[in-house]
């Protein structure tokens, strides 16, 4: 799985990365006009010039391209394309990471977020966690070695996929900066914590270890209360701080780093996080310029995120992978890697859901010897086989491997982070694409309108969408989740929605996807691919969410007109009250007896109370 | 001349007076007064006694609840009532109707004051927000209040804003002086060249004429016409101008005048839907809208005279006609097929139907194509010479 070391591919990745190939790139006939003549004249002149190649000279130039200086050329498939993403990205990665490693080690997760301005154009990122800690020899590996990691490995629900991330983070960091990527590490029966400085080497995809120290440091987390004033600052004896520096930018909205904590608080409920930017003050701006806490006051205020339920969500389990699920080529190398002695106990060792007797069926039909040995299998059979597997039934693959956020944890995340009216949440039975089990979960925030001043009436709700927990803010328009959203009707369930778009409301919809693999469209993992079985899930979560949604809205439609015929019919009693005092020269007693006798009547009749 | 013609005339109404009641019931303030006060106290003895929903009715005013009496000869109202129980939807009207109740009995019947159909509506503005919004609310109440109390609102003290009519002719009408009450003696033939208007009450008239009949038209320019050439002189009758559908005050002069002084009534309109089924039918059946207070306000001796499809042709005014409208064809059907009064005439139907077919009306200025004067010279003293009229 690690990048194969052929060239072939290359090229082709070049061009699709947005690097104009300069002059070899013809302009078309429409080109400017400015250097129209004085273009095309090198050009031709190149052109005569070429040599053609042999394969000698062609071989010279070929060499091994490392992972590491594949993604540097190619930063945008991992989410470092501009400045200001790379700031959201890396927040992204560490973050992730540390809420892995807390889950996997049990422990409720802390996270402290900090953003600091170093420079204009410079931003410090240090995430520190209350995970376990990194074994020291491990610790270069992981934070600068591209595609190192722990989970690639297995299928297991899990936010990090491919490990990749966080070193590139590192790396980015590198490139744009110079600096090293700074760990520190404390596992719990450590007396002291490691503190190490790496770099990666981009040539060979290794980590250079710049310095290598121990120290003495816990984890401290300073939390701030609703009021905004400081609270108890809470130590742990074990965890991870990660520090990169690196070019980037800092801006607020939709998509910032402000948003991803939010969406990041709202699915786990039971993280806890403190975050902080420190800007530096603005040179350009005069006069009252931002109040902005300064970078040389260590003291600027922190922001929480606080604990919304108490209980980890449940481990997840690694399951093996199922048959239908598996590619020929992951088919074949399987069979070549596994160390069962026939095909047969191949089938039913490696893979779920194959039973000795479904394995001697898919042989059967393959018309292969059960007792054939795994790695003898040619090519052809191997065809045959993979051929049999999708024509043989299969039990679907076992689900209990997925731990969705659950309904009231989806609920309690929201009404934490989002001020609305009305709450509700679905989670649908796991289901399965392509082998891989999967668990829709919906929910959804209405506000009254007018009452959160971030949900406009009159805007297109917001669509929040998650995958393993991990908010999704970019490519939006391409993923599953908004086409699914989009695909419901949501005018049955009371809201406006125009052809074709989201529907308007002050509502917020969010949309999770649990999955031991899920299936993003490319690696910097922002949009869910379209499968038919992840749209259909989606459907119906929204759906069940829809009709919640509808009977609190017709339940708010009966009680506002019950308040509007109620202040209606308060309006007028007193007026037919007052005739009749002028017409009978009724005393200010009768009147106030008609009045009450009257409302009484009416709110029977009209209000039902 | 015209003597003779009028003689003539006269023959076919003749049975017209002493049917039906002569007058509206006078009611006297204190009357009115305490009908106003027995309603607001079963309103309140239904809400703090019998503790239940109160509610009012009144009768409903439409050409639906209405039937064409022939033996008394105008539009009678029937049965069918609406009540209007206090609920979320008739609050409002319900506190705005006891609001009017309690501004007629106070400050008109009380005070023996007046008001106008506007004043009440601005008058309103001070209830807060009871108030009417729009003159029609008010207006509309105003008629509810004046069924359910089955007392003609000019008794209640509202006077109709609009003008009542112009007469001209050799009458004379005895009012009096509003403050000392003495006897005033108005003589319609000298007024010049201008007209003595109907005042919004007309009960407390006396009259003196030796006219033949009553010639009402529709138009003011046509009456101006009559005038100048004194026309009531040779005809010898009492000329009234309606300026359009005729208001109340109108329609009760012409009845009482033609009452008192057993005379025949002929009407003189356009010749098209409006005037055949709006202006005549009210003039001489009532409306649907009053349908409570027609047999006061209608003229059931009234006859037609012209302009009839007829007329078109017999006095060769192809040409100084003009097409129907699509708002004239509707009324002309929607009479057909609904109007009482039209469906018991053969004649009007068939008058009716005939427009249809020619598709044309017809004004009532269009004689002056022979010359301007042709209308009194030849028009009406033909048609009144043959006698023919439309029912």
């Amino acid at each position: 799985m690690a990048r194969p070391t052929t060239e072939v591919s290359m090229p082709k990745m070049k061009t699709k990365a947005k690097k104009p190939a300069q002059k070899r790139e013809v302009p078309d006939g429409t080109a400017p006009a400015k250097g129209g003549g004085a273009a095309s004249a090198p050009k031709a002149g190149k052109r005569a010039a070429v040599v053609h190649e042999t394969a000698e000279s062609m071989a010279r130039k070929q060499r091994e391209i490392s992972v590491s200086e594949f993604f540097l050329k190619n930063r945008h498939l991992l989410g470092f394309d501009s400045p200001r993403r790379a700031l959201m990205t890396t927040v992204k990665e560490a973050v992730d990471n540390a809420l892995d490693a807390c889950e996997e080690a049990g422990h409720l997760p802390e996270i402290s977020v900090d953003i600091e301005q170093t420079a204009e154009n410079r931003f410090r990122v240090t995430v520190t966690d209350n995970g376990p800690g990194i074994v020291r020899h491990q610790i270069p590996k992981v934070f600068a070695k591209l595609l190192y990691g722990s989970k690639f490995h297995r299928l297991r629900m899990s936010r990090g996929q491919q490990g990749i991330g966080i070193s590139a983070a590192g790396m980015y960091g590198q490139l744009t900066t110079g600096t090293s990527t700074h760990i520190l590490s404390r596992s719990r029966n450590q007396k002291m914590a490691h503190d190490i400085a790496v770099q990666i080497d981009t040539k060979t995809n290794a980590p250079t270890i710049i310095s290598d120290d121990e120290r003495a440091w816990c984890p401290e987390f300073f939390p701030t209360g609703p009021d905004g004033k400081p609270g108890k600052t809470i130590t742990y004896s074990h965890g991870t701080r990660v520090s990169i520096e690196m070019e980037a930018a800092y801006v607020r909205g939709r998509l910032s780093v402000d948003e991803y904590l939010k969406q990041c608080a709202i699915v786990n409920p039971h993280m806890q996080l403190h975050y902080r930017v420190r800007l530096l003050p603005k040179q350009d701006e005069k006069g009252d310029g931002a109040p902005q806490a300064t970078a040389a006051d260590g003291g600027a205020p922190w922001t929480s995120f606080f604990r919304g339920v108490g209980e980890m969500p449940p481990p997840t389990r690694e399951i093996k992978p199922h048959p239908h699920g598996v590619e020929l080529g992951m088919l074949m190398a399987m069979l070549k890697d596994t160390n069962a002695r026939t095909l047969q106990g191949a089938l039913c060792q490696d893979f779920s859901r194959v039973s000795p007797k479904t394995a001697k069926e898919i042989c059967e039909r393959a018309k292969l010897y059960p007792n054939a040995r795994p790695a003898r299998i040619a090519h052809h059979e191997s065809e045959a086989l993979y051929k049999a597997i999708g024509e043989t039934n299969l039990m679907r693959p076992p689900t209990d491997c997925l731990a969705p956020i659950g309904e009231g944890q989806i609920i309690a995340g929201l009404k934490k982070e989002i001020e609305a009216d009305f709450y509700t949440a679905k989670t649908r039975n796991p289901a399965v694409y392509r082998g891989n089990p999967f668990q829709i979960e919906a929910g959804i925030a209405y506000a009254k309108p007018g009452e959160n001043q971030d949900l406009g009436a009159e805007d297109p709700v917001r669509l929040m969408r998650f995958a393993n927990r991990v908010p999704l803010l970019h490519m939006g328009g391409a993923c599953a989740m908004t086409k699914a959203a989009i695909g419901v009707n949501w005018k049955a369930y009371g809201l406006a929605q125009p052809r074709g778009s989201l529907p308007v409301g002050p509502m917020v919809i969010m949309i999770h996807i649990a999955s031991v693999w899920v299936p993003f469209t490319s690696e910097s993992k922002e949009a869910i691919a379209h499968y038919q079985e992840i749209i259909r899930e989606i459907a119906f979560a929204l759906q069940d969410c829809g009709r919640q949604l509808s009977h609190y809205l017709s339940r708010k439609r009966r009680a506002d007109e019950a308040a509007r015929k109620r202040s209606f019919i308060e309006r007028y009693i007193p007026h037919l009250a007052l005739g009749l005092k002028e017409i009978l020269a009724l005393n200010d007693r009768q009147e106030k007896t008609v009045v009450t006798k009257l409302s009484g009547m009416l709110e029977r009749t009209h209000l039902d109370v | 001349m015209p003597s003779k013609k009028s003689k003539k005339t006269a023959a076919p109404t003749r049975q017209a007076p002493a049917r039906g009641p002569s007058a509206p019931e006078v009611v006297s303030r204190k009357a009115a007064s305490g009908k106003i006060s027995a309603i607001a106290d079963a309103v309140f003895k239904d809400i703090v006694q019998r503790s239940r929903r109160p509610s009012m009715s009144f009768p409903v005013r439409s050409l639906q609840n209405v039937r064409y009496d022939t033996r008394r000869g105008h539009f009678e109202i029937l049965g069918k009532k609406v009540t209007r129980t206090l609920s979320y939807t008739t609050v409002k009207t319900f506190a705005q109707s006891m609001r009017l109740l309690a501004t007629t009995k106070n400050d008109l019947l009380d005070k023996d004051d007046i008001a106008g159909k506007r004043e009440v509506y601005y008058n309103s503005k001070s209830w807060g927000e009871c108030r009417f919004d729009e003159q029609p609310e008010s207006d509309a109440l105003l008629d509810d209040i004046e069924a359910m109390l089955a007392i003609n609102r000019e008794q209640l003290g509202y006077i109709p804003e609009e003008r009542g009519g112009d007469v001209c002719g050799p009458i004379t009408v005895i009012d009096r002086d509003p403050s000392s009450g003495k006897p005033i003696r108005i003589n319609c033939k000298e007024l010049g060249t201008g007209a003595w208007s109907v005042p919004s009450r007309v009960e407390h008239l006396g009259f003196e004429t030796r006219a033949k009949f009553i010639l009402v038209v529709e138009t003011a320019s046509l009456f101006q016409r009559l005038v100048h050439h004194r026309f009531f002189d040779r005809a010898n009758c009492v000329l009234v101008s309606m300026s359009g559908v005729p208001t109340r005050a109108c329609r009760r002069f012409v009845r009482r005048l033609a009452d008192d002084q057993r005379l025949p009534v002929l009407a003189f309109t356009d010749g098209d839907p409006y005037g055949y089924c709006n202006i005549y039918r009210t003039l001489k059946v009532g409306s649907g809208q009053a349908a409570h207070i027609n047999r006061f306000f209608c003229v059931p001796q009234a006859q037609f005279l012209g302009v009839t499809p007829q007329d078109i042709k017999d006095y060769k005014l192809e040409d100084a006609t003009h097409p129907l409208e699509e708002a004239d064809i509707k009324r002309a059907k929607d009479a057909l097929k609904n109007d009482p009064f039209i469906q018991h005439h053969k004649e009007w139907q068939k008058a009716l139907e005939d427009m249809l077919k020619m598709g044309v009306r017809i004004e009532q200025q269009a004689f002056a194509k022979h010359g301007l004067n042709f209308v009194l010279e030849r028009y009406l003293p033909e048609k009144l010479k043959k006698g023919k009229f439309l029912p």
